[in-house]
């Protein structure tokens, strides 16, 4: 049986080899994909939608449709990992306390506690007991920086590599190493589950919600131009302006789904105790 | 574009995906998916495609390697075949 399979691996992956000779070259102007739109949109985006980056113009202005199911898409994987994986009923387990002046571990078996609000013990994880200062505040440091970068790369994304979608992953990558270099339960202190569902649907109706107010004022859905109206400006910054609130629309989606992944396949649903 | 560095990075990308499906450890199999994402990264890079270079470092080789790991953290870490 793995012999047949190896064969019709290698048979298709060679097919697949061969039907590539027919590909038109690298860059090749005179390949079908480059006569017929793209010359159109090298030309015409910088007049049409004053976004420099031709990449964030065909993807959030031409191609707005296309990236506003991306964006459902990851939604919807969010969703998904949420109801396989959410376990709401907790069974009493073992949990591990630090006394935090000298740092002495102790071990409660079978659902007993310390009360949350005591000064003089920390919970630790039961997978990872020693205490680690300089990963601790090495990454506290970061995060802030990691999330400045995050912001600039949805907020340049006009001019510079990057928009929606990198800058939600770094975002939510700053809270995953967060609950990385400390544990779930300080992350999620931060960000909520709650706050992270809101931000994910919030995300996902930002973009939406733009193009049903360009229907709703008179022209196609997702035709930023139609906001001229309502953001005082001429149709060409209205388109820009449009591509912006679609990408901040993204980023928080992302953002949020990124998190909300992150917690439900670390803690394996039950949200106490992370990687 | 620089032939003798497309091809060395080429070369790097088909070890890392047939090391990444032959390793019997999974942990390992997703550090080495990590490190093919990020030479697939490099590849856009040089190609030109500076966007979907942004894109594969920070989702492919960031974000999905949490991701892996985090599973394998839950599961095990030995494969059965």
């Amino acid at each position: 049986m793995r012999m047949i399979a190896l064969i019709i691996i290698v048979l298709s992956g060679g097919l697949l080899l061969y039907a590539t000779q027919d590909f038109p070259q690298w860059a090749d102007p005179a390949s079908p994909a480059s006569l017929h739109l793209s010359p159109h949109y090298i030309q015409k985006s910088m007049e049409e939608t004053s976004v420099p980056n031709l990449v964030t113009a065909v993807l959030a202005d031409y191609r707005g449709f296309d990236t506003m199911f991306e964006t459902t898409v990851i939604f919807c994987a969010g969703v998904a990992c949420f109801m396989l994986l959410r376990i709401s009923r907790q069974t009493p387990e073992d949990r591990y306390y630090r006394h935090i002046s000298t740092g002495v571990t102790i071990h409660i078996k079978d659902g007993g506690k310390i009360p949350d609000k005591s000064k003089e013990f920390e919970r630790i994880d039961t997978m990872w007991t020693p205490f680690d200062l300089v990963i601790k505040t090495v990454c506290r440091f970061l995060i802030p920086f990691i999330q400045l970068f995050a912001l600039y790369v949805i907020a340049h994304g006009h001019h510079s590599p990057g928009g929606g979608f990198q800058g939600g992953v770094i975002l939510g990558a700053s809270i995953i190493l967060l609950a990385i270099s400390h544990n779930l339960r300080t992350a999620t202190k931060r960000m909520n589950e709650k706050l992270i569902g809101l931000l994910c649907v919030t995300g996902v109706f930002i973009y939406a919600g733009t193009g049903a107010l360009c229907l709703l004022i008179g022209l196609n859905f997702l035709d930023y131009s139609a906001l001229a109206s309502v953001l005082f400006l001429d149709p060409v910054s209205a388109r820009s302006f449009g591509i912006l609130i679609v990408e901040i629309g993204v980023g928080i989606a992302v953002m949020a789904t990124m998190i909300w992944i992150y917690n439900n396949v670390s803690s394996a649903g039950k949200y106490d105790e992370g990687l | 574009m620089i032939w003798q560095l497309d091809l060395a990075i080429l070369t790097l990308v088909v070890v890392c995906a047939i090391a990444a499906i032959s390793v019997k450890d999974l942990l390992g199999s997703a550090i080495l998916f990590g490190a093919y994402s990020f030479m697939m990264c490099l590849l856009w890079a040089i190609m030109g495609a500076v966007d979907v270079a942004f894109t594969e470092a920070s989702v492919g080789a960031g974000v999905s390697t949490v991701f892996f790991v985090a599973a394998v953290f839950r599961s095990t870490r030995r494969t059965k075949d």
